[in-house]
């Protein structure tokens, strides 16, 4: 027997009045969610998925208003609910967890008197059994000690420990609905896979319904029961979870699909056209190119990196994976030259680098050889400087002077080869999108044909279908300037696709290396094998 | 969750946007409008003001002191018969000589020593840190006046004394500001540009701060103008007869009690809308420079 | 006693600015204009006492020497005697000093209990009237000059309206003087019981007071306001609005809380600002404090009573942070780990 969904919203359209006007964030939405159910909303930056839970728990910013259609709960009409009501709903019947958990938590509250707050507010306890409550609250959400933990504050626990508290707060009060924001954005691999494992199995237990919104279409394939795609503020496509991975009838999911790393996939399958193949550079260049020997850095009494060996041939691409801490931005500013090594030795091209201090390299003739893209695009582009002058400036530093003329040919050859329209280069930074940042700062990086490129999690900050066309574009561009690549990151799935071979790091040492190919079908290492089950994806 | 976050709004392109946003702050907050027009008059007012007054401004008429407002001295005369409005406007250009004068001197050695502590760090961060302490361990005020009772009761003394307090405001903020850029990302992209380290402070770190900057210098307008005109009223700095509106107040003081309210309202009201102007000034540039900062 | 090791460890840290505020004092004795010897002699001293004071003071041996006598000095509570009062400088600042407390005290409580629930009322309440209201009253409070707020308000409330007597000193002149047990006439009349006198010390702290509070108000309300609407807009009360708490527990417990840490931090510039303005407050309403006393030495070419407010002020003013910090790490628990 179906009876009725638990959540209906139908039609919803959520408005925001800007400066220019009223803007539609999310249009003509509809979705159900029956009992027991886990819904995923799947959409990149922009979609409006996070708007709709928002909209359907009424706390959106004073700026947006649900303008059309109805969101019924159980029955209820929420949409028309006196506030005080609602009020009484949230927490009680339908719960939030959000991104960036310690941000979520009051900084300046023991962690246990917030649980209790809730408890306290919905009647779920009393003063005298509220404490033993939200600790057993603690305990459910696997948090150990949980009578010590009472007593902390969020800035004393880990961001996976946070979520676990989030999401405590969240199910204090038995709700029949939880919504989760990318609950684990910002989290590591290994953390993600525990936060997201703990949240399903609490969803399962106690028979509640959940929406799961994410970027993410492998977290979406792994625990949802059924997928809702949106664009653009509009749904293009809901089915159940099976379906919609095995055969997906919208272009624009298609696409997403496809561009999802996946084992098996090669980089040229995540595109929907894959360009022709890259003609290698004229003589392909062989040898050592990068050896780096006993690198140690100290902090104190902390060893960052502690002792690490690894090399990179000409033409090259060796990927470094780790987590947060594990020392690998440490080991790659330390091989760029913008830190200085407490020991160990670093050749590149057979001259020893790491005794010339950080401060001097800038003036060093090395200097152009070796070259960095950046993590977050937007924080390595000077807001001054267009997109020119930021493509111009090693050229201006390092190379031979060069009439106006000629620099601008020069900055508009760059930005042909990275795919940029040359008619953005006059653009300021806050003008480009994420991915025509990302090319800008590849512009940069290649503007003096480099021999070594190292790529600092190059597309940490990209949605996956930018990530897969610059993933592309980077691998065409080391192909036909014959460059080598050290590409620093903590998916193994995205470094697989760009890498020849793989090291695995983990608290300032190397845990694991080799070939790609041996590295994730046959890891040797416990860790290797951890990080690798931690990532979920899509079904191939 | 704004507009600009779900990426629905697209920007227009640099000059024009710029242009734009001012318009919108000026029109949302027609204030800031009158800010400028303020600001405007005061200009003038310091650069012409002298050759438009009526009256002398230190000519005295025992004949006709303390008269009230009229049609021949709009704001009175005081007790020595001088035409206040002839004073008041006279007086702006002192005022405003002490007030830029004051704040530029501090512009620029606070902002230098502020970006370089925060760009350097160590000992650089820690002299410039340990002097902005020891400045701020006193009362602003106080200081300011055991620096001008120390060094001599001159104008030029006044205007040191007021760059001197205000020196932690600066060095802090610009301190702060470079530190927070100092590993961003565009900085180590124009190290590995091959950038030397005072190429960065000056060609990539100040360009980025100088807004902000600008910002915290209309708003110490406002008090450089309001610290030189207590220290003249307590009898520091400026003395009689120069027309000086912290003067005039405290001629005026007297009168008070006894009902002669125009010697000291109007020079009074003057310093008072100086004052208020830099500071509507100031926040409508800090709504143009960072539209998120407003308080 | 494990509680007041982080108060020790703070009171520590504020030892390089004693020693900054103690060189800086030092300094400027140093380079006072003229002859200082000639000051402390007066005028009709011949170039032989000028010498002979000279040596007295110490003023012939080289600057190290100096500055170890001056803080010798110091550390036996000398401060030198004042010319005008012949008395020593210690003695009178200590006769004067609780008529500048209870004014900036009082007029500290006033500015608070106004500008925080007016803060409050405009972050909830944005872009209403009272936020406009709130926006105003920020931006025009700091830009009256005290003295002219002063003398407005003793126009109105004394010369107009009658309301409040004559602007000179702490009581009326025909009042007598209420016993010093604290010093602070409105905890002394109360503790003798005295009404009469009680009702006349409020009447005549009014004005003064307020022209001080209406200063102190902006920077406070404008903190408040500003530090409201960031923390309104922040994650976690996102997370307690989800959870369904009642908007009081929202506004006090999660958002005010945290709203009011920048908002202590501030009151340190704020009691700069205080104690400077209360120089001049007290010279607009011949409040017997010791501003009054330095502006009147000032006058008088006395340096010595100058140099003494200057270096008390500074202590002053070191101890209200101290205190400002203690109270910031009442609240905040993340400054008990770091500090």
């Amino acid at each position: 027997m179906e009876t009725l969904p638990l959540l209906d919203v139908h039609d919803l359209t959520v408005e925001f009045a800007t400066r220019r006007g009223v803007v539609r964030a999310v249009e003509h939405v509809d979705l159900s969610v029956r009992r027991g159910e886990i819904l995923g909303i799947v959409g990149e930056s922009g979609s409006g998925k996070s708007v709709t839970s928002y909209a359907v728990m009424r706390i959106l910013d004073r700026a947006g208003r649900i303008a059309e259609g109805s969101v019924t709960f159980s029955g209820m009409d929420l949409r028309d609910l006196p506030e005080s009501d609602m009020r009484d709903l949230r927490g009680r019947e339908i719960s939030m967890v959000f991104q960036n958990p310690r941000a979520a938590l009051n900084p300046i509250r023991k962690i246990g008197r917030q649980i209790e707050d809730v408890l306290l507010r919905h009647g779920q306890c009393t003063r005298a059994d509220a404490r033993a409550k939200a600790i057993a609250m603690l305990d459910r959400v696997r948090i150990a000690r949980p009578e010590e933990r009472y007593d902390a504050y969020p800035f004393e626990l880990s961001g996976g420990m946070c979520q676990r508290v989030v999401i405590a707060l969240a199910l204090a009060c038995r709700p029949r609905l939880l919504i989760a924001d990318e609950p684990t954005t910002g989290l590591d691999v290994t953390t993600q896979k525990a936060v997201m494992d703990l949240i399903v199995e609490l969803t399962r237990e106690s028979r509640m319904s959940a929406i799961l919104i994410t970027h993410d279409l492998g977290l979406a394939a792994a625990y949802c029961d059924s997928v809702m795609v949106m664009e653009k503020g509009r749904v293009v496509e809901a089915a159940p979870a099976a379906t919609i991975f095995s055969a997906p009838t919208h272009p624009y999911t298609k696409r997403l699909l496809r561009a999802t790393p996946r084992p098996g996939a090669t980089l040229r399958d995540l595109v929907m056209d894959p360009p022709p193949e890259t003609v290698p550079a004229a003589i392909p260049k062989t040898g050592r190119l990068l050896d780096v020997r006993g690198l140690v850095k100290t902090y104190g009494a902390v060893n960052a990196v502690d002792g690490i060996d690894l090399h990179i041939d000409r033409g090259e691409s060796v990927g470094l994976v780790g987590e947060s801490g594990c020392g690998k931005s440490t080991t790659s500013m330390m091989i760029m030259r913008l830190l200085d090594p407490s020991d160990g030795s670093i050749h590149f091209d057979g001259q020893e680098i790491a005794a010339i201090p950080a401060r001097a390299f800038p003036r060093h003739p090395l200097r152009k050889r070796i070259q960095m893209v950046f993590q977050d695009p937007t924080d390595s582009l000077n807001p001054r400087f267009t997109a020119e002058r930021a493509i111009a400036d090693p050229i201006l530093r390092m190379a031979d002077r060069m009439g106006r003329d000629a620099l601008r040919a020069r900055c508009e050859d760059l930005a042909g080869l990275v795919g940029l329209p040359t008619h953005l280069l006059d653009r300021f930074p806050h003008q480009l999108s994420g991915g025509q940042k990302a090319r800008v700062g590849i512009a940069r990086a290649i503007a003096l044909n480099p021999d070594l490129v190292i790529l600092d999690e190059p597309t940490a900050a990209l949605d996956v279908s930018v990530q897969a066309v610059v993933l592309n574009l980077l691998e065409e561009l080391k192909i036909s300037l014959g460059m080598s690549y050290l590409f620093v990151s903590h998916d193994l799935h995205v470094v697989r696709l760009l890498c020849d071979r793989v090291i695995v790091m983990r608290a300032g040492r190397i845990v694991e290396q080799g070939t790609a190919q041996q590295v994730l079908e046959a890891p040797t290492a416990d860790y290797t094998r951890e990080l690798l089950a931690a990532v979920p994806h899509p079904p191939a | 969750m704004s507009a600009t976050e779900l990426g629905i709004v697209r920007p227009a392109s640099g000059l024009t946007a710029t242009l734009q946003h001012a318009r919108h702050v000026i029109t949302e907050n027609p204030v800031t409008g009158v800010a400028f027009a303020l600001f405007l008059v005061l200009i003038l007012a310091a650069i012409l003001g002298p050759s438009l007054v009526p009256y002398d401004p230190l000519a005295t008429d025992s004949s006709a002191s303390l008269r009230p407002p009229s049609a021949a001295h709009w704001f009175g005369t005081d007790q020595l018969g001088r035409d206040i409005f002839s004073r008041v406007v006279v007086a702006t250009r002192l005022d405003m000589i002490i007030a830029v004068s004051s704040v530029a001197v501090v512009f620029a050695a606070g902002g230098l020593a502020g970006i370089s502590a925060g760009y350097f760090g160590g000992w650089t961060d820690r002299i410039v840190g340990r002097l902005a302490d020891t400045i701020m361990a006193f009362p602003l005020f106080v200081l300011a006046m055991g620096i001008v009772a120390a060094l001599g009761n001159t104008v030029t003394n006044i205007v040191i004394a007021t760059a001197v307090v205000n020196f932690p405001l600066y060095a802090r903020l610009a301190r702060a500001e470079a530190n927070i850029r100092r590993d961003a990302g565009f900085v180590l992209a124009a190290r590995l540009a091959g950038n030397t380290d005072a190429r960065i402070l000056l060609f990539h770190i100040l360009p980025n701060i100088l807004p902000i900057m600008v910002v915290q210098m209309s708003l110490t307008m406002g008090y450089a103008i309001l610290n030189a005109a207590g220290l003249s009223f307590i009898g520091l700095g400026v003395r009689p007869p120069t027309p000086e509106w912290g003067i005039m107040v405290a001629e005026g003081a007297a009168g008070i009690i006894s009902g002669e309210w125009w010697v000291a309202l109007f020079p009074g009201l003057t310093l008072m809308g100086a004052v208020f102007c830099f500071n509507l000034l100031g926040d409508g540039l800090r709504d143009i420079v960072d539209p998120r900062r407003r308080t | 006693m494990k509680a007041l090791r982080p108060i020790g460890r703070r009171m520590a840290t504020a030892l390089p600015s004693v020693v900054g505020v103690i060189i800086v004092t030092f300094l400027l004795t140093r380079v006072l204009p003229g002859d200082t010897a000639a000051y402390f002699a007066g005028p009709a001293a011949t170039p032989t006492a000028i010498a002979e004071i000279k040596a007295r003071l110490g003023l012939d041996q080289s600057l190290p020497v100096q500055f170890i006598r001056y803080v010798g000095d110091l550390v036996r509570g000398d401060f030198g005697s004042s010319l005008t009062t012949g008395q020593p400088v210690l003695s009178d600042i200590t006769a004067r000093l609780p008529a500048s407390a209870e004014l900036v005290l009082v007029a500290l409580v006033l500015a608070v209990s106004i500008a925080v629930p007016l803060g409050i009322i405009a972050a909830l309440k944005e872009r209403s009237f009272i936020d406009h209201a709130c926006r105003v009253v920020a931006t025009a409070g700091v830009s009256l000059p005290v003295f002219f707020t002063g003398l407005l308000l003793v126009y109105v409330f004394y010369y107009i309206l009658g309301w409040s007597p004559s602007p000179l000193g702490r009581l009326d002149v025909f009042a007598t003087t209420p016993p010093t047990i604290t010093g602070f006439y409105l905890i002394d009349t109360l503790l003798t019981g005295d009404l009469e006198g009680f009702h006349g010390t409020v009447a005549q702290l009014a004005l003064p007071a307020a022209t001080l509070a209406i200063f102190a108000l902006a920077p406070i309300a404008r903190m408040t306001r500003g530090s409201m609407l960031a923390v309104l807009e922040s994650d976690f009360v996102r997370t307690a609005r989800a959870a369904g708490l009642p908007p009081t527990t929202v506004v006090l417990t999660y958002a005010f809380r945290n709203a009011v840490l920048p908002v202590i931090t501030t009151l340190g510039m704020v009691f700069s600002f205080l104690l400077g303005a209360s120089v001049l407050v007290e010279k607009v309403f011949a409040w017997p404090g010791i501003g009054s006393y330095a502006v009147e030495a000032l006058i008088a070419s006395d340096y010595a009573p100058v140099q003494g407010f200057v270096l008390v002020m500074a202590v002053l003013y070191l101890l209200l942070n101290l205190c400002i910090d203690i109270l910031y790490g009442l609240i905040d628990p993340r400054v008990r780990i770091d500090a």
